[in-house]
């Protein structure tokens, strides 16, 4: 980090002043800067505005997520004095960057061919994959409520219109409405949450929030405040897909182009995530008695319902949409079990969850072709036998995803299993189990049928295959599932550390009774 | 100038804001779903306000981030129902049934 430090880099931050916000919002104006640079190289690259893009803009796009993975190093071991800036400077928003930066890059990759089959390779996609992205870092790394509701918007906003992006498709724009329709609604609930906790608690900043809570001064605003809570858990809920707010999921993730689908289950989950453990578990923490028992229930019907349901489908998409439904029920008992280790489960499975889950869809775009989706359950098989490379790393993310031994879900779920027994939430840490007995059967039931039953035709999966860069985006997300069991601890250890960070917050308690952090 | 109390702006904001989400319930026309939703951004907006005098200024600062916010949202949100349009002839959600479990 010397570099960084070459350069001028303060050892800690002092957020009153305006040029050290430079330092704690680095990756973020890299990565705008690039996602303008992608816009405008598109655009003097086309003659023509109905000409397809170059294949230089994919590649440009992931140098900038790249470049800003290098920006957001510049954030290791960073400290900020007070804690009541809009903005995070902690080790849990450096390792959720980090996250949201390997789902885009996966999306990227995965996009490469898929785009330019379905006629839509347009510069627009990348770059409002950027600044999606953009938003998740703003979300997942916000100190304050209302920078917390723009991210959500950052992020929200370009994700809409990813969804529809393949405007020749009715079921594109379709999916895309009802995301629009439910999204917009939820921020709704959401942003009501918050102008009812910044009127019980006289701040929107997180920090202050938790000061506030904990000092157990009574404020007199009880009722506001609960009602307060409850309509932005009904917001954070509509955006992590816990049942019952996921109405708009299945929907949603099938309609997408596939990439789109990637993005939406790993990246926006995460960010969504980031924000719900920065908001719930660290500044309503001593709420919790309030909260608790109702994210409690919503885990609980979302790891059981979601498993249930998802042994009905019969396109893998959808399974798979059924799937991520199903993991943010794990991620809550995670974000449920409290404590450090709670916090670094919640980012180990979510690291782990990200690179299985992007890696599923590359194989789904694999297996499509010009014009047709394939995605049903027949439509792989005999897969593993005409495609062994395809078939078995299909198994490993699938597997992965199931928690089978060997493999990176597997740990994290042992983990989640761990932070929930010690945090005494022993019963969800049973459902869990049974809930993921019930998701063996749904995941074997792809592998089985791509290595049991034949194909459709001969012939049926000849063009199955992957351009040379997303298949090594899939091997490399292979390879990270294997290595993360194996080498489980070192990932582990650095989502220990992040996760203290987030607890090990300065708290001078504010003479002011309200930070105006927006004047300073 | 007689001040507002608080409880009745409150009211009125969740009076607005139930409007709003009841609207997103019962309409079946998309655009009309829409405007509900813009329904229930303003009564927040309102709460805001309400909240400011009390609670800091910042509540009134927070107003324009909602409207900036609703405008893109506003923009994005016309631009998809038009490009539904152009598929279905009708933005009536009930003929909206490519995509279901």
């Amino acid at each position: 980090m010397s570099f960084f430090a070459a350069l001028g880099r303060p050892e800690v931050l002092d957020l009153a002043r305006q040029t050290h916000y430079f330092w704690a919002l680095l990756p973020e104006i890299v990565l705008t800067l690039g996602a303008m640079l992608v816009l405008i190289v598109d655009v003097i690259h086309k003659g023509d505005r109905s000409e397809p893009s170059r294949g230089s803009i994919p590649v440009l796009t992931l140098a900038v997520l790249a470049a800003t993975a290098l920006a957001n190093t510049a954030l290791f071991g960073l400290r900020d004095v007070s804690a009541n800036g809009m903005v995070a400077v902690d080790g849990f928003r450096t390792f959720t960057n980090f996250v949201y930066l390997v789902a885009a890059a996966l999306c990227i990759a995965i996009s490469m061919g898929y785009l330019e089959r379905r006629g839509i390779m347009k510069g627009e996609f990348h770059a409002l994959v950027l600044f999606a992205t953009l938003g998740m870092m703003l979300m997942g790394g916000s100190r304050d409520l209302i920078m917390t509701f723009i991210g959500l918007e950052v992020m929200s906003v370009p994700i809409y219109v990813l969804v529809g992006f393949d405007r020749m498709d009715p079921r594109s724009s379709e999916a895309s409405l009802k995301y629009f329709l439910l999204g917009a609604f939820s921020s709704g609930f959401f942003l009501y949450g918050i102008a009812l906790v910044f009127g019980a608690v006289g701040s929107t900043n997180l920090t202050y929030i938790a000061e506030t809570l904990g000092t157990g001064t009574d404020h007199g605003h009880e009722r506001l405040l609960m009602a307060g809570m409850a309509l932005t858990l009904v917001g954070l809920g509509f955006k992590v897909a816990a049942i019952p707010f996921h109405m708009w999921t299945p929907d949603a993730y099938d309609g997408a182009p596939t990439p789109v689908t990637a993005l939406m289950s790993t990246g926006v989950k995460a960010a969504a995530f980031a924000a719900f453990v920065r908001i719930f578990a660290v500044a309503f923490a001593d709420a919790g008695a309030q909260w608790v028992p109702v994210v409690w229930w919503l885990a609980a019907v979302t790891m059981v319902g979601a498993n249930l349901v998802a042994l009905t489908q019969g396109s893998v998409k959808r399974m798979l949409a059924y799937s991520s439904i199903a993991h943010a029920g794990y991620l809550l008992v995670a974000l449920l079990s409290g404590g450090d280790t709670g916090k670094a489960a919640f980012l180990f499975y979510i690291l782990a969850y990200t690179v299985m889950t992007a890696g599923a869809f590359g194989i789904v775009i694999a297996n499509s072709r010009d014009g047709e989706e394939r995605v049903t359950l027949e439509d792989y098989a005999g897969l593993g036998l005409e495609k062994p490379w395809l078939g078995a790393a299909f198994s490993i993310f699938l597997l992965s995803l199931a928690g089978f031994p060997l493999t990176a879900g597997f740990l994290g779920k042992l983990y989640i299993l761990r932070a929930a027994v010690e945090g005494g939430q022993a019963q969800l840490a049973v459902i869990l189990v049974l809930a993921s007995l019930v998701s063996y059967f749904y995941y074997l039931r792809v592998i089985v049928v791509m290595y049991m039953r034949p194909a459709r035709s001969e012939g049926w999966h000849a063009g199955a295959g992957l351009p040379l860069a997303a298949r090594t985006a899939v091997l490399a997300a292979c390879v990270v599932v294997v290595a993360m069991f194996f080498a489980g601890a070192v990932p582990m250890r650095w989502a220990e550390q992040s996760a203290l960070s987030l607890w090990r917050q300065p708290a001078p308690v504010a003479a002011s009774p309200a930070p105006a952090s927006l004047f300073r | 100038m007689q001040q507002i109390p608080l409880e009745q702006a409150l009211g009125l904001s969740a009076l607005l804001f139930a409007i709003g989400a009841f609207g997103v319930v019962i309409r079946r026309n998309a655009i009309i779903l829409f405007m509900c939703i813009e329904l229930m951004l303003n009564a927040v907006n309102l709460a805001f306000v309400a909240f400011s005098p009390r609670s800091g200024v910042q509540g009134q600062v927070f107003v324009f981030f909602v409207i900036a916010v609703a405008a893109a949202e506003a923009a994005v949100g016309l631009a998809i129902i038009i490009s539904v349009f152009r598929h279905k002839e009708s933005v009536d959600i009930k003929n909206f049934s490519l995509l279901r479990w």
